[in-house]
């Protein structure tokens, strides 16, 4: 057995309300690669970040290479030898790729130095990156790179990865392993955060499952089967969506040649997009975060304005309508972010509830504001959704993740739309919410509205969509049937040449 | 060691305890600054706050404090549907003063015919002459993405060197033997804002201003575009998604705080004021940015803190005649109030708690 | 153009440089503030407390250099409220700016009572030997008094410091993306309280600048808007350095001619000669208003560090 190098011991963390990390006692070894595992919300990324030096732990200790450690800042948990790749990177948009590098180092070297080193070091682990580049124009993977390398240069003996692979195609995802196998190789120990069980069973040595912040087992991943650990992870069994036999009807939503040019600096430009859904229809679009995702919903709820007939409804051109008139018609969305984009953070749910709801649950008259109506709406949500709260007068801010998105979608399926479209309905989620959600979506279709599901859980789509197509780079790719799709095509299909160019590089 | 904690939900009893605290906090700072400058502080705070209302003069000063708060509330209304929605109207005070440009015009231009048509015709062009003068930002940034806040405070200092131009030019009395100024529209019967109740200080602004307030009101809470302006303001974002447009609610923020500026400005011409001068306006536009953030931006609280706001001009004033207390520590007690509040605003969506540090 | 026959192009471009200079200083505070994403609109309260602060000590003592001393201090105190306020008390930006300038306004009308009518002892000219005997140039660039060149230095000294160093590539990093600067371990905190600091002492050195050598007397609310072009400047030179200098020239140049035009005694009524430093901020505004992209990433937004 290789030499202990991290030992966490009855580290426990308490938010108000919330005890985070309860008592979580493992150990790390040196070149072995140990997954924390958990759903979220289990208490993972508390668990690093007081390992980082982000968070001050209330109990409980650590050792790293047998000497006591307790870092009280980033700083020092980097001078001590351990790095991070965060889940949602740590970078700097408006700056090149060299820059990003150097503030991630304690004493960089002058930036022309340290530009043929990240040269360097990204030729050794096969991870191609230009150090001039500005990081805004990278595509996720890239942008994952430039972490990565930041954490090699400073040499570290831990490499803390959160969720690494979520935002990567299938083909991107192995040249991530091969890079973290080298590492090890070289005796590196890589703490690797996921929820992904094929993807921890592929790459992991140990494994430490979370549930509820605590430590609820330990296994070697290669002799574990994927259920054993789901159970670990979850505590119990739980209802998978029931897909109703169904008719399709006729086309609901057509688009032809949707094309949208980039709003900010750094977004994505859609380009000449094609696709219907007919009705009675689930359509799955995967595809790595950052790939046009967030403007195909924006291009679709009416918040970018079009062509007149690149978006049809029943045939009518509705490109130039706004979203307060798309969704009169029977077109209604739940975009990815919850808190300021799907609702206002400090409104109460009922004021939330009239966001969307206002014409076609006819909240107002002449203008004027129908409470009494919006208020029942509301708890008509709130008890068919079973979102855990209060009441209706709470600010949407004070609902945890999961019960803000059941609200959310909640709020559009009572809506009865014509058309539906959903951005990662289930993140962060926990399991039962996130089945409870899908079943909402598959019932929805069994009663004949179209559902367009934008997310980047391929098992998700899979279970509920009927046909799948990928984005990338805001193209998206055919779209073709669930049944007959093997995972390389669809890996394919999510990385088109871009991920392969990749590979072989 | 002192630790802030965010409140799941801003906290409602202290929405309306901050103003109170604040107005406290800052009695105590301003006595503490009176006595610096060789003042008795409770003799100073009690002229100021006590005098006007229940003092021996009080019959004189109670009417002038609708005359003074009817400005502050008008403007500060005004306002506080744009600071909600995030759209920062900062040059009120140049609104103020085209709106009394355009109406004393209007007036000036009827002289010396008398018609019950005049006064209504005036308070029109006041209306349209701050609405106009805010268009300007509107527009700007509609069209451009210019800053509405840098505009409309640079059509501030063009307003007041118009406002020059106007008094010493064009709108100059003919009669005046050369002394800057217009005609006093006091003494023009058609155009001039006399109070309605002898006694009380009630004109039409003061009418205007409770019209507003009430107007306001309904607008936040029961009309969905008042929905929409608290929406814009607290996510944008969401707003967008609701289906609000951002330009038509840029042009009805501007505009009506705009318009409503233009109002009090007419108001105050064509009564207190009496005439067009180089300097008859005091400030009021800025002041109310004061009553509106005091007020929380909530109408009823803006009514409050306008009144507040005039008392401490009121006296202020009575505190410099008979303590020879400097006008400017009055505007540093306002400015001072306006601290504080953002300060103690800090209690509505945090906790402080006190943590321990941990024991390495 | 008989006008502008009476007017001395040597003379007018040298009163530029003077009249750019409290512009430019209190610009590149602001630079320097909205580069580490904090957005101060109480440059025009700083301005007029320095030009007060920096008054009062350099007649007290006699020595306009202790005058610009205490301007800097007095600045920095204004902006220290702000900073308080908005990184402490977690305020909104633009209201606490508001509040500061109206604060300003207020405290320096109070602090002036006594020194109105007065005139501050003389700052001295460097005639840089030998450079100011050149005939234009000299007239122009190498006879003017200390600050003018501090003004200068200070706009290579930012342009360098956040280009090049460590510092400047740490404020740049707090200003795009706070919440990442945190992860890294960087205290936002500290570092736009020390941005908001200089912004103030800039300013404050500004305002000196009007009262003690460009006008040079005190009278209230004597900065007449010169605190808001600044704000405007920072826009114009899309958060950069360089570009700042060549704004504060460009309005500097407008107050000159008017001045001068107004002297010259022009057909227009004076006041619409006033009006033009104004319009024509907004007419630059109006011009820059395309190159938004470039402002920094969390530029008025509160910083509250989850844990």
């Amino acid at each position: 057995m290789t030499e202990e190098l991290l030992a966490v011991r009855g580290l426990t963390k308490a938010y108000p309300g919330v005890l985070a990390n309860d008592r979580v006692t493992f150990a790390i070894h040196e070149g072995e690669v140990h997954a924390l595992l958990g759903e979220n919300g289990a208490g993972k990324s508390t668990l690093v970040k007081m390992i980082y030096g982000l968070v001050k732990p209330d109990s409980g200790e650590m050792t790293f290479r047998g000497a006591p450690y307790e870092p009280p800042e980033p700083r020092a948990a980097r001078n001590a030898g351990v790095a991070m790749v965060f889940q949602h990177f740590s970078l700097f948009d408006a700056m090149s790729v060299a820059e990003n590098v150097a503030l991630g180092m304690e004493n960089p070297p002058a930036l022309r130095d340290l530009a043929s080193r990240i040269r360097e070091v990204s030729e050794t682990y096969g991870l191609p990156l230009d150090p001039q580049r500005t990081v805004g124009d990278l595509s996720a993977g890239e942008r994952q790179r430039v972490e990565i390398i930041r954490c090699l240069l400073q040499e570290p003996r831990l490499l803390i990865m959160d969720e690494p692979t979520s935002v990567l195609t299938p083909q991107e995802v192995d040249i991530l392993f091969q890079t973290l196998r080298r590492l090890t190789s070289e005796g590196v120990a890589i703490l690797y955060i996921s929820h992904k069980l094929e993807e921890i069973r592929t790459l992991c040595d140990h494994a430490t499952i979370l549930r509820q912040g605590k430590n609820v087992g330990s296994c070697v991943p290669r002799e574990t089967s994927a259920r054993e650990m789901a159970e670990l992870m979850v505590g119990a069994a739980f209802a998978s969506p029931r897909r109703a036999g169904r008719d399709m009807g006729p086309v609901a939503l057509d688009v032809t040649g949707l094309s949208v040019a980039a709003p900010g600096h750094f977004g994505t430009s859609l380009r000449n997009i094609h696709f219907a859904v007919r009705q009675g229809e689930v359509l799955g679009l995967g595809g790595v975060a950052g790939n046009g995702q967030d403007e195909l919903l924006a291009a679709l709820s009416g918040e970018f304005r079009v062509d007149a007939e690149a978006i049809r409804l029943h045939g009518k051109p509705i490109g130039l309508l706004g979203p307060a008139e798309r969704r009169a018609m029977g077109l209604l969305t739940a975009p990815e972010e919850r808190l300021g984009h799907a609702a206002a953070p400090d409104m109460s749910l009922t004021e939330n509830a009239i966001l969307t709801a206002a014409t076609r649950e006819k909240l107002t008259r002449h203008g004027f504001l129908k409470w009494g109506e919006a208020e029942d709406f509301t708890r008509r949500i709130i008890t068919r959704f079973d979102v855990r709260t209060p009441g209706p007068g709470t600010a949407a801010r004070a609902l945890s993740g999961g019960n803000l998105q059941k609200f959310v979608i909640g709020r559009e399926v009572l809506q009865r739309p014509e058309v539906l479209v959903v951005n990662q309905p289930t993140w962060g989620v926990d399991a039962a919410a996130a089945a409870a959600i899908r079943q909402a979506l598959l019932d929805l279709a069994a009663n004949g509205t179209a559902v367009i599901c934008i997310s980047q859980d391929l098992d998700e789509l899979m279970e509920i969509s009927d046909r799948f197509g990928a984005l990338n780079e805001g193209r998206l790719s055919e779209v073709r049937g669930t049944r007959s799709l093997s995972v390389e095509e669809i890996g394919l299909m999510m990385g088109g040449a871009h991920g392969m160019e990749v590979a072989h590089g | 060691m002192l630790r802030l904690e965010k409140r799941p939900q801003p906290s409602r009893l202290w929405t309306w305890l901050t103003p109170v605290l604040a107005v406290l906090i800052t009695m105590l700072a301003g006595g503490a600054l009176f006595a610096t400058l060789g003042k008795d502080p409770l003799e100073a705070i009690a002229t100021i706050f006590w005098r006007p209302l229940f003092g021996e003069f009080a019959f004189y000063y109670r009417p002038q404090l609708l005359l003074k708060g009817a400005p502050l509330v008008l403007i500060a209304i005004g306002l506080s549907l744009g600071f909600r929605a995030g759209i920062w109207n900062i040059g009120a005070e140049g609104q103020y003063i085209v709106g009394a440009l355009a109406g004393a015009g209007v007036g000036l231009a009827f002289y010396p015919a008398e018609s019950w048509m005049i006064f209504p015709l005036m308070v029109l062009a006041g209306a349209v002459g701050g609405w106009a003068w805010a268009m300007i930002p509107a527009v700007l940034k509609l069209r451009f993405g210019t800053n509405e806040i840098l505009v409309s405070l640079m059509l501030v200092y063009v307003a007041e060197q118009l406002l020059a131009a106007m008094a010493l030019g064009l709108m100059k009395n003919p009669d005046g033997h050369g002394f800057p100024g217009s005609r006093n529209l006091r003494q023009y019967e058609s155009a001039h804002n006399g109070e309605l109740i002898s006694g009380t200080g009630m004109h039409w602004g003061v009418v205007a201003a409770f019209i507003a307030v009430i107007f306001a009101h309904i607008l936040l809470n029961r009309h969905i575009l008042g929905y929409h302006i608290r929406l814009t303001g607290q996510a944008p974002r969401a707003a967008r998604f609701a289906g609000v447009r951002p330009a038509r609610l840029v042009l009805f923020c501007l505009g009506t705080s705009g318009a409503l500026a233009g109002l009090a400005g007419l108001f105050e011409v064509a009564g207190p004021a009496g005439q067009v001068s180089i300097d008859f306006n005091v400030g009021y536009g800025f002041t109310a940015i004061i009553v509106a953030f005091l007020g929380r931006l909530h109408p009823v609280g803006i009514l409050l803190a306008g009144l507040l706001m005039a008392l401490t001009y009121i006296g202020g004033e009575i505190a410099q005649s008979n303590l020879g207390l400097p006008a400017a520590a009055i505007q540093i007690f306002q400015g001072m109030l306006l601290f504080f509040l953002l300060a103690v605003d800090l209690l509505t969506n945090y906790r402080i708690r006190i943590s321990s540090r941990e024991v390495a | 153009m008989m006008l502008f026959g009476s007017i001395d192009p040597a003379l007018l471009l040298a009163s530029l440089m003077v009249a750019s200079t409290p512009i430019l200083l209190a610009a590149l505070g602001e630079l320097v503030v909205e580069r580490a994403g904090v957005l101060n609109l109480g440059v025009e309260g700083m301005m007029i407390t320095g030009a007060i602060c920096g008054f009062a000590m350099a007649v007290n003592s006699g020595s306009p250099a202790l005058g610009f001393v205490a301007a800097a201090a007095g600045g920095a105190g204004l902006a220290l409220l702000f900073a308080l306020l908005t990184q402490f008390a977690l305020a909104n930006q633009v209201a606490s700016g508001l509040a500061l300038t109206l604060f300003g306004l207020g405290l320096s009308a109070l602090l002036g009572q006594g020194y109105v009518g007065l005139k501050p002892p003389a700052t001295i000219r460097l005639n840089i030997p030998l450079l100011s005997d050149i005939p234009f140039l000299g007239r122009v660039l190498f006879s003017h008094d200390l600050m003018v060149y501090l003004g200068l230095v200070l706009v290579a000294l930012v342009w360098a410091v956040l280009k090049y160093s460590r510092a400047g590539l740490i404020l740049r990093a707090v200003g795009e993306n706070h919440e990442a600067a945190h992860a890294l371990g960087y205290k936002v905190v500290r570092i736009r309280v020390l941005a908001i600091l200089f912004g103030g002492a800039c300013a404050g050195l500004g305002g000196a600048y009007i009262s003690l050598i460009r006008v040079p007397q005190w009278t209230e609310g004597m900065t007449a808007g010169a605190g808001w072009i600044a704000l405007a400047l920072v826009v114009f030179a899309s958060w950069k350095a360089g570009r700042v200098l060549l704004g504060a020239w460009l309005f500097g140049g407008v107050t000159v001619l008017q001045l001068n035009l107004q002297a010259a005694g022009l057909a227009i009524p004076v006041e619409y000669l006033s009006m033009s430093p104004y319009l024509i901020t907004i007419l630059v505004l109006v011009i820059m208003a395309r190159d938004k992209s470039r402002a920094p990433g969390s530029l008025g937004r509160v910083f509250y560090a989850t844990q």
